[in-house]
């Protein structure tokens, strides 16, 4: 009996509070939502939604909505009829860049189909196949049947390097054609290098930083964060000017001898994982520090004293004590360098594009937005899973970022 | 009177021996001066000092922590300069008890066993005794950060003693404990060392801690031994003006020596004389400090030695604290001259203003070497 009107009294007394509260956290609350939430949502939407064709040819859809197996003249009828309506409203390139992302050359196809139809006779299924044979592929028309829908799969299918042949099942894609899956492979071998690196080069530093006076600490701190100071692209500009064929390096190397020939470190994978590491290494080395400070020295001194050796000292008891910033750190670069554009175009040369980088050109070339979306979106399935992954095997709640 | 600061005897025969070791960390001063110091077997040894007296920088060179700048330090006759601390076998407990916070309490006290490459039935018996040696059998599976201060305390110091080692090193082991754990502990410590026989070297600046617990305790200040003897002579002859400050309540007279004897006269800066037993004041006319504990201050002429010199002193204020009545009196000049007199049923209840004349025994005046 009491324990009613008493959680109502104390929800009643913190409500005001908690209203206030929220008042402090609607401006971000709002910003989240309208540059994050829903330009997530939008991206997911448009990789497995597009009408361009849907909306434009209705006639065949309708046939394809009636109609299971092979094209009949009442398809081909259709088909004629709506080329002749995207002639009329000027629609023709658009209906045919959407069947192009999934058939090569076809985009021509539509927009001489279109400028045809008018004189077309029937029976269509002749004089249209008569105009151009590749009217009757099957292939083509199994593409249209699923571009009908304006919900596809077909963009995560074909960031997958998979595709459906004429009878509608799912297939490997040519070997010559398949890009995506080999991308993906080597954006995530490349990061977990990254990481792999950046964990070696960073672990002993924040180790200095955590252990250093704390004058000389402060000095290392500054140098550590000296590249977030300093502009990407002036810092990635000054790899090219190390790195490149007649740089710095390349010039020493070969004037003291080391080397007779010229390296090539840069505009390949060598030149995108250097610089990416060298970016990359703050966000490594502050979860480490993080989580090392707060270690004592006492520690290893009472594993030595129990009779460790300096090394079973650092790996049984040291170690297992920074696992938390190993974790956060290795998991904020290994994001970050799965989603890094900016440094792979610039010095990755052919050999060092990651698939951040055919995003980019799908929005910005290609201009096939469902495809980058798709993309990005298993890029965003892999890396939450690799959370849930953490989450398991560490925890979240272990996870220290500074 | 035992050990005088520059008379070292026997130094070969300790169980631990510091043979004029010496520390510098800078290069320039000297943290550690010239340390000699013998441990003998199963002895219980507390080095005490205020910080910075180099106290617990022996402990450490002594764990292999850190390397003397000169000098030998001897493990049961074997150098161990050059020795690593993982190979020296010395347990160690350490200030906020180091335990391994990843570990659970069986794990951390396996920790020592497994290094040394002992079997798990073997491991287990010896973690067991260990649990059951502290009273925390049943805390195996527990994680540290789940246990109070004091049970951290004896895990810590099962950990330091589960591999059997014949020396082991505190330092400050209780200093973050309430004052009633700590007298606990304290007691607890000392019933270990006697039942398994090891040799302790105990660091503190709790001098009530370094009374109850030791065998002998070392005086530090300032890098140097100033005095190494039981608590009890420590307590009562100190043998310099630092060791009789640091160690319990005195009270100070300044004077000058006028007569030399085993029983000497000094003659106060106010005029006064009185006796005092000469520590290390040899000559007439020299300066000295007489010590004089405030418990042995008497005010009750019966209570004093035939012909002793008495002194007038003039109530100022009276402490009641219970066991004791603490009272300030202004004498020679001085107006923080304490005298403590025990609260039995017929003691003389003393008023502020009142006047008395006080004395003691000359064993108990010890007149020193000002520093």
């Amino acid at each position: 009996m009491e324990g009613r009107p008493l959680k109502q009294a104390l929800a009643r007394a913190q409500s005001r509070a908690k209203r206030r509260a929220l008042l402090l956290v609607v401006p971000l609350l709002l910003f989240i939502v309208v540059t994050f939430v829903a330009p997530i949502g939008q991206m997911l939407l448009r990789s497995v939604h597009n009408d361009a064709f849907a909306r434009n040819m209705p006639n065949v859809g309708a046939w394809f909505a009636e109609n299971d197996g092979a094209p009949t003249e009442d398809a081909f009828a259709a088909l004629v009829a709506d080329l002749r309506l995207a002639r009329e409203n000027r629609t023709a390139g658009e209906v045919g860049t959407r069947i192009n992302y999934e058939l090569g050359g076809t985009r021509s196809l539509f927009t001489s189909g279109a400028r045809g139809a008018d004189d077309l006779e029937p029976p269509f299924a002749t004089s249209l196949v008569e105009d151009d044979a590749k009217w009757a592929d099957p292939q083509l028309w199994q593409v249209m049947r699923t571009a009908s829908s304006a919900y596809t799969a077909s963009f995560y299918l074909a960031a997958l390097d998979l595709t459906r042949d004429g009878d509608g099942n799912i297939v490997r894609v040519p070997e010559g054609r398949a890009v995506y899956l080999a991308l993906f492979a080597k954006t995530f071998a490349l990061s977990a290098l990254i990481t792999a690196i950046c964990l070696l080069l960073g672990y002993p530093v924040a180790h200095l930083l955590a252990t250093l006076p704390l004058a000389k600490s402060n000095l290392l701190m500054i140098l550590v964060l000296l590249p977030f100071w300093t502009s990407l692209l002036v810092r990635t500009t000054s790899w090219m000017v190390l790195l490149q064929e007649q740089g710095v390096i390349n010039n020493t190397l070969v004037a003291t001898g080391i080397t007779d020939t010229r390296l090539p470190m840069i505009y390949n994978q060598t030149g995108t994982v250097i610089a990416m590491v060298h970016i990359l290494l703050p966000f490594m080395i502050l979860p480490l520090y993080s989580v090392m400070r707060p270690i004592r020295p006492h520690y290893v001194r009472a594993a030595r004293s129990l009779g460790a050796t300096s090394w079973t000292a650092f790996r049984r008891v040291y170690l297992p004590q920074t696992v938390p910033g190993i974790g956060a750190g290795a998991l904020l670069v290994f994001i970050l360098a799965v989603g890094y554009y900016i440094t792979p175009a610039l010095v990755g040369g052919a050999s060092g594009q990651l698939i951040s980088n055919l995003i980019a050109y799908h929005m910005q070339d290609s201009l096939n937005w469902s495809m980058a979306a798709a993309l990005a979106a298993i890029l965003l399935a892999a890396v939450l899973l690799l959370y849930w992954l953490y989450d398991r095997l560490i925890g979240i709640d272990n996870m220290k970022l500074g | 009177m035992t050990g005088r600061l520059n008379v070292v005897a026997d130094l070969g025969g300790g169980f631990v021996v510091f043979d004029h070791v010496q520390k510098s960390y800078d290069g320039e001063t000297l943290v550690v001066k010239d340390l000699n110091l013998s441990i003998a077997k199963g002895e219980f040894l507390t080095m005490l000092g205020p910080s910075g007296s180099g106290k617990t920088t022996c402990l450490m060179m002594l764990a292999g922590f850190e390397t003397a700048t000169a000098g030998d330090i001897r493990l049961d006759g074997r150098p161990i300069n050059a020795v690593p601390p993982h190979k020296r076998g010395i347990g160690m407990v350490f200030q906020n008890y180091a335990l391994f916070p990843h570990m659970t309490v069986a794990e951390n006290l396996a920790f020592p066993l497994e290094v040394r490459g002992m079997g798990r039935s073997e491991r287990e018996a010896k973690i067991k005794r260990a649990l059951d040696m502290v009273q925390m059998g049943a805390f195996g599976a527990r994680r540290p950060a789940q246990l109070s201060g004091g049970q951290q305390q004896r895990i810590a110091l099962a950990r330091a003693l589960v591999f059997d080692p014949k020396l082991v090193l505190m330092d400050e082991p209780l200093g973050a404990l309430d004052k009633q754990l700590r007298e606990h502990m304290q007691f607890e410590i000392k019933r270990l060392h006697d039942d398994l026989g090891i040799t302790v070297v105990y660091v503190t600046h709790d001098q009530g801690e370094a009374l109850t617990m030791s065998d002998r305790i070392a005086v530090f200040n300032d890098g140097r031994i100033q005095q190494l003897a039981p608590p009890a002579a420590l307590y009562e002859t100190p043998e310099n003006l630092f060791v009789a400050s640091f160690i319990g309540e005195n009270n100070r007279l300044e004077g000058t020596i006028e007569e030399v004897g085993p029983r000497s006269l000094v003659r106060l800066r106010t005029g006064e004389l009185i006796d005092a037993t000469p520590v290390n004041v040899h000559q007439k006319g020299q300066r000295t400090i007489v010590s004089i504990r405030p418990e042995r201050v008497e005010f009750k002429p019966d209570m004093m030695p035939a012909s002793a010199h008495t002194l007038d002193a003039k109530v100022l204020e009276v402490v009641y604290m219970g066991d004791i009545l603490r009272t300030r009196m202004q004498v020679a000049g001085s107006d923080d001259f304490i005298m403590k007199c025990r609260n039995t049923i017929g003691q003389t209840r003393l008023e502020p203003g009142q006047t008395v004349r006080i004395g003691w025994h000359p064993a108990d005046a010890r007149a020193l070497d000002p520093l």
